[in-house]
């Protein structure tokens, strides 16, 4: 088909079909996308950038914990009775031999805490991913598709909320160890990520639901209904991309959130199990023997899990303040 | 098949028949156990047609349920009352899936150029929607296809991949306008395409909405509430007040004769761009506020403003019908419609005002 632009009568965009000016423009026409402004405003953010410094040091430790083992020669769960230990049966403090000194059984509490950094990590992660998957998928549903389900939806986020989560995760904890049905998940990890998850994803439900509402109302949601678009295509397609910034900074707030629940869980020992090395642990079994002298054994696990997650926060706030300079989103 | 032909030959060329449309929409009661639940009457009773190949400008105040209906007809909304025919199929209560080839048929182009966009997408993939939503064209075909859009509306293709925010609000009602066309539909309705833009602007979005209307032969269904607007682009005009429609004509013999006194007062308001003929004219100024939908007033809906009305008015409701001898196809419902030549400004209600019925069950003043 022909047809001839001028007629239009355009004077606020030229089109010049011209090669060279098309060559020129090339660079400019790839618009900068929310991401790249994002990334830019958060390049120039000093604290965040040295807390995500951190956060790469703390995932490099985790994830090379064995050259931990290889340097100091000391395995994770290698117990030294007699250079471990004093005569008297306490840890030892640190020394050439033990950087950071040993725990009750005598092993190097360097070696257990970079080991312990991949059970926080992991969880923190993997954890919040739940959390945030479960809460966007409920979240869309109960406020784009409204009534009935919005209501049941609704009040069972509002019930989630209510419940006191440190009582509920400690008896779900003992159903899972002895129950017939549900005791195969037994206890350690996975029932850790479900109990977080489970109790997590209302607070990201309710942020999405809201969103979706306000969302929904918008033109374009129109727009694309008009041209034959179904609810899924519009769900995910149309309303999920605006609501990715306020996830992604929500997000990056929920995994010290997470690291802090994983560790207070296994604290009172209905998380990770012994002798799996973990922090959360590693701060309850220390905290027994304080008033004997082994200061470090309660100090350098409780630093690890401090500069984590104050790590991870500050990284937050300056992925929120990045992705919302004016300060409107509801996180 | 030999059925729908039919129905289309004898339909002539009209493209869109709506016939006694009504739409209710709930009000929120706030009250935990629902009662008798109120409604807001947004349109009532609303008959129209559509012909190929015209405009068909809808004026009327803003909630007088223009919006609405042009809503109902695209089936935004569902329709509480009344049919809806295009080309010559009832379309009333098509399932979604029934109404998706439908869709390529019937566009919108919105009001609002910023909230009508979304602001996250690129606008090569804005444009490309209607092509992948119904899987016609994927990968560099779209592309072409969604290049080939923007240039027919005025828009640098090269700007495929920007964003919303990177374009002026005329641009973005272009884009919205190459996303109404992907399909070359039979049938656009602009809501307000121009009021949310400068006056310098407005008339290059008329221009390429009629360059386009007569290249590809479009049938549009304008919706506006500046009337020179309306004047500039329509073929025929409906007049819409709290509803219902009251008056409908051509264009010319609208301006003409305007039979309605509520076409009369919107005409008045006109601005002119002379300034002598500005101040002999006689500004009809409508006393107190549109009445509440949700309770409208009985008889005619116009009658607690209206300047001309009488004990009838309040009692039966006018018939939309030709009036004073015009053609048959210049209807107005109104008792004591406008002769040509008179001031309704001078005239007074011969009502009192504790007679006016503002709501039904609620007399003014009371």
């Amino acid at each position: 088909m022909t047809y001839d632009i001028q007629a239009v009568g355009e004077s606020e965009l030229p089109v010049e079909p011209s090669a060279v000016r098309a060559a020129e423009a090339q660079k400019a026409i790839e618009g900068k996308s929310p991401w790249v402004l994002a990334w830019r405003r958060l390049r120039r953010d000093r604290a965040a950038m040295i807390c995500l410094g951190v956060i790469i040091f703390i995932v490099a430790c985790a994830i090379g914990a064995p050259v931990f083992a290889a340097i100091t020669g000391h395995g994770n769960m290698e117990q030294f009775d007699t250079i471990g230990r004093t005569p008297t049966g306490l840890p030892v403090g640190p020394n050439s031999t033990f950087w950071l000194g040993t725990d009750s059984l005598g092993r190097d509490l360097l070696v257990r805490i970079a080991y312990g950094a991949r059970i926080s990590l992991f969880v923190g992660v993997v954890a919040t991913a739940v959390t945030v998957a479960g809460g966007t998928v409920i979240g869309l549903a109960a406020g784009y598709f409204g009534g009935v389900i919005d209501s049941v939806l609704a009040r069972f986020m509002d019930w989630l909320l209510a419940v006191p989560f440190l009582l509920f995760a400690i008896s779900l904890f003992s159903v899972a160890v002895v129950h017939p049905i549900f005791g195969f998940i037994g206890p350690g990890l996975p029932i850790v990520i479900i109990v977080l998850g489970f109790f997590g994803w209302a607070t990201v439900g309710r942020i999405v639901r809201g969103q979706v509402l306000s969302i929904k109302e918008k033109e374009y949601i129109e727009a694309a209904r008009a041209l034959g678009a179904g609810p899924w295509r519009i769900m995910f397609i149309d309303i999920l991309p605006n609501l990715l910034a306020p996830l992604i900074v929500y997000s990056t707030l929920l995994i010290p959130a997470t690291i802090v629940g994983e560790a207070t869980l296994s604290f009172l020992g209905v998380g990770v199990q012994p002798p799996t090395a973990d922090w959360g642990q590693m701060i309850s079994d220390a905290s027994t023997m304080f008033l004997y002298g082994p200061w470090w054994y309660l100090v350098f696990p409780s630093a690890a899990l401090l500069i984590t997650t104050l790590a991870f926060n500050i990284f937050g706030d300056g992925v929120r303040d990045a992705f919302d300079p004016r300060g409107d989103l509801y996180v | 098949m030999s059925m729908e032909t039919t129905t289309n030959r004898a339909d002539g060329d009209v493209l869109l028949r709506v016939e006694n449309l009504v739409k209710h929409f709930p009000v929120k009661s706030g009250k935990l156990v629902p009662g008798e639940r109120d409604y807001v009457h947004a349109v009532e009773d609303v008959s129209l047609e559509v012909r190929r190949g015209e405009t068909l400008g809808l004026v009327g105040e803003t909630g007088c349920g223009k919006s609405t209906l042009a809503r109902c007809v695209a089936r935004l909304y569902p329709v509480t009352g009344g049919k809806i025919t295009f080309d010559g199929q009832d379309i009333t209560n098509l399932s979604p899936r029934r109404m998706r080839p439908l869709r390529r048929e019937i566009q919108m182009i919105f009001q609002d150029p910023y909230g009508s966009l979304n602001p996250r997408r690129r606008v090569g993939s804005i444009i490309g929607d209607p092509f992948s939503i119904h899987r016609t064209a994927r990968g560099e075909d779209r592309k072409k296809q969604v290049q080939h859009l923007m240039e027919l509306v005025g828009l640098n293709p090269e700007h495929y991949n920007r964003f919303p925010a990177e374009f002026s609000g005329g641009q973005r009602q272009r884009i919205g306008v190459a996303r109404a066309l992907a399909f070359r539909p039979k049938l656009i309705i602009c809501d307000e395409p121009v009021s949310a833009l400068d006056v310098s602007i407005q008339a290059q979005i008329l221009n390429l909405l009629s360059d386009l209307q007569r290249d590809l032969g479009l049938t549009y269904v304008f919706i506006a509430h500046d009337l020179s607007v309306v004047r500039h682009v329509s073929n025929r005009v409906a007049v819409m007040y709290l509803g219902k429609i009251v008056e409908e004509s051509p264009v010319d013999g609208m301006w003409a004769h305007p039979r309605h006194p509520y076409t009369d007062a919107l005409l008045s308001a006109v601005p002119l761009p002379d300034p002598d003929h500005a101040q002999q004219r006689e500004r009809i100024i409508l006393a107190g506020d549109v009445p509440s939908p949700i309770h409208p007033p009985t008889g005619c809906r116009f009658h607690p403003r209206c300047p001309k009305a009488r004990p009838t008015c309040v009692s039966t409701e006018p018939e939309l019908t030709p009036r004073l001898g015009d053609e048959s196809d210049h209807v107005a419902a109104c008792h004591f419609p406008v002769e040509d030549g008179e001031d309704i400004s001078l005239s007074k209600p011969s009502i009192a005002e504790d007679q006016r019925v503002i709501e039904s069950g609620l007399i003014a003043g009371a």
